[in-house]
């Protein structure tokens, strides 16, 4: 294969790569932020103190978290079939991959949430605020460094799972490298590949950083 | 004060408080922060901790009311009982006559809008800009965005950080961050300053400016103040009245300058310097001479040794500033000899001095 018959090949891959990734992504977030402020503020001597719902939240969270993503895409194909009306192809492994991340998500959240200093939650309680008021002014305001941090590496790891699309006749870089690449026996093809997925991990993993430090006014 | 007919309610509250103090207002006054009979029992893995038992206090309108005690003494948790950060186990708060502890949610947001509170870590929102800190207040209460602004610029002025307005807490010293604290807790315009080991983490001159600034706000503003410290000097420098606080007990109150000046408790001796902090060798008696402000100045020692004749050993000497009059105490040891004791503590109470036995390791 010559460049110029690869090159149209792994930008189709890409673009598709960064479709899955960034759909995935963007509805985990609706999920697992919610959860993971929940897993926060649930928690004994916060804001909502709920110690036996976060317990079960905690376990049900866990649980989904320990299934190996390629058998959760198998488990979940008649649910796939039915939320998205087909369970193969690159658009309907968005599924799997968003109930995959979002527990992991809810993780990262209460990750980052739990660096927010204790006693400036109490000072916005002495202040007279309201519960709202402390999760949308101060909890995830005072998290967002880590928040974005968060992300980066929620992205970086969604983007490596939907190199699993191939498994449900997706595409992307990831199927890319498997079919075309390394059983039709086209090393270029599946070099390449790997190679942008590398360059794609690293773009986001630069920018999260980089992005993370500019918004964080804790030290300067 | 303005003028006050008794209601019923005052009466009833006279009848069980009945005013011990004579120079109290003849006219029953309600205090603003009524405590009665509160106790705060921590669970921990093993047993209980009693951070607070049986507390009886009341702080009146302009009062800087210190509450001092050793770590560990039980005062955070008190001063965090005041607007609900803490539950007590049992007992009541009650702020300008309402228990805190029945209050609703929304009643309780209310009520802590009127009492700002400063924390020993200043706890400020280090994601936003100094003003925006001080707007936060201002913010969740609704204030309209200009008016807001216009507040924030003034209440920047009142603590003299109008230039760091836009600056991140992180690029601040300890006391331009305690100064922001103040400025947020005054946003709402409170009746009542809440602080908690406010000066705990600054340097002596830091402690003394913001001391002064809480002082001021409490002159200009007419804020009621209560802080909590470990130090004396603290008490001594803002305060005018002070409770002692001993493993979850109250063991003294009162005016900081009778509390000074007749000091009964253990703790409050430890407080003030008279007694080590722990008791180990056997007591050596000594005697404890009050000073206050007239005396002070006085050569009084050397007259002492000259008309008495007595040599007097001095064991240690501390002057200090209260409250705008020099108050100091000396320790001098005690003579053996019973004649000698009593010409100097005749001399002594002649000249209107205080003079106690103490006992010293």
């Amino acid at each position: 294969m010559t460049f110029s018959q690869l090159w149209p090949v792994i930008w189709e891959g890409t673009k598709e790569t960064l479709y899955m990734t960034l759909w995935s992504g963007l509805f985990s977030y609706l999920l697992g932020l919610p959860l993971g402020v929940l897993l926060t503020i649930t928690k004994r001597d916060n804001i909502l103190a709920a110690p036996t719902f976060n317990a079960v939240l905690g376990a049900i969270i866990n649980f989904l978290r320990s299934i190996p993503f390629i058998i959760l895409l198998a488990m979940l194909f008649p649910v796939t079939r039915a939320v998205m009306g087909s369970a193969i192809g690159t658009r309907s492994i968005i599924f799997p991959l968003v109930m995959s991340a979002f527990p992991y998500v809810a993780r990262m959240v209460e990750g980052s949430l739990e660096e927010v200093d204790r006693g400036i939650l109490e000072a916005a309680q002495s202040m007279g605020s309201t519960n709202n008021q402390i999760i949308f002014k101060v909890l995830l305001p005072e998290a967002v460094p880590s928040l974005v941090n968060g992300a980066a590496i929620v992205m970086t790891t969604i983007l490596a799972y939907t190199a699993m699309a191939s498994a449900a006749g997706g595409g992307g870089l990831g199927a890319l490298a498997i079919t075309k690449g390394y059983q039709s026996r086209k090393f270029e093809v599946l070099y390449s590949a790997s190679i942008v997925l590398v360059l794609l991990v690293q773009l986001i993993s630069v920018s999260g950083t980089r992005l993370t430090r500019r918004l964080d006014h804790r030290k300067k | 004060m303005t003028e006050h007919t008794p209601t019923p309610v005052d009466i009833f509250d006279n009848f069980d408080h009945p005013v011990i103090n004579p120079n109290a207002p003849i006219v029953p006054q309600r205090a603003q922060i009524e405590i009665r009979n509160l106790s705060k029992v921590y669970t921990i893995p093993g047993g209980e901790v009693q951070a607070l038992d049986k507390i009886n206090l009341s702080i009146q309108k302009g009062d800087i009311y210190g509450i001092i005690g050793m770590s560990g003494a039980g005062k955070s948790t008190l001063i965090r009982c005041l607007n609900r950060l803490d539950t007590p186990t049992e007992g009541q708060v009650f702020i300008d006559g309402k228990n805190i502890l029945a209050m609703s949610p929304q009643e309780l947001r209310q009520t802590r809008r009127r009492m700002g509170m400063i924390f020993q870590q200043f706890n400020l929102l280090m994601q936003k800009t100094v003003a925006r800190n001080v707007r936060y207040p201002l913010e969740i209460a609704g204030i309209p965005a200009r008016e807001a602004n216009r507040r924030v610029k003034e209440l920047l002025e009142i603590v003299g950080l109008e230039e760091k307005a836009s600056a991140y807490p992180s690029q601040l010293s300890g006391g331009q961050k305690q100064r922001v604290a103040i400025a947020r807790a005054l946003a709402s315009n409170p009746d009542m300053l809440l602080c908690d080991e406010a000066t705990s983490a600054l340097d002596p001159m830091t402690t003394q400016s913001i001391l002064e600034l809480l002082q001021e706000i409490n002159r200009t503003m007419g804020i009621t103040v209560v802080l909590i410290t470990h130090e004396m000097a603290v008490i001594r420098q803002i305060c005018n009245k002070v409770a002692i606080l001993d493993f979850g007990k109250l063991v003294e109150e009162g005016t900081v300058d009778s509390v000074f000046l007749h000091t009964k408790s253990a703790a409050g001796r430890r407080l003030f310097g008279i007694l080590p902090q722990e008791d180990i060798t056997p007591p050596q008696p000594a005697l404890r001479i009050v000073f206050d402000g007239e005396a002070a100045a006085q050569p009084i020692i050397s007259r002492l040794v000259k008309e008495c004749g007595a040599d007097v050993n001095i064991l240690s000497a501390d002057m200090r500033q209260l409250s705008q009059k020099v108050y100091g105490q000396m320790l001098i040891q005690r003579p053996e000899d019973i004649q000698e004791q009593k010409r100097i503590v005749d001399y002594l109470a002649k000249e209107g001095l205080t003079v106690e036995e103490v006992h010293l390791p």
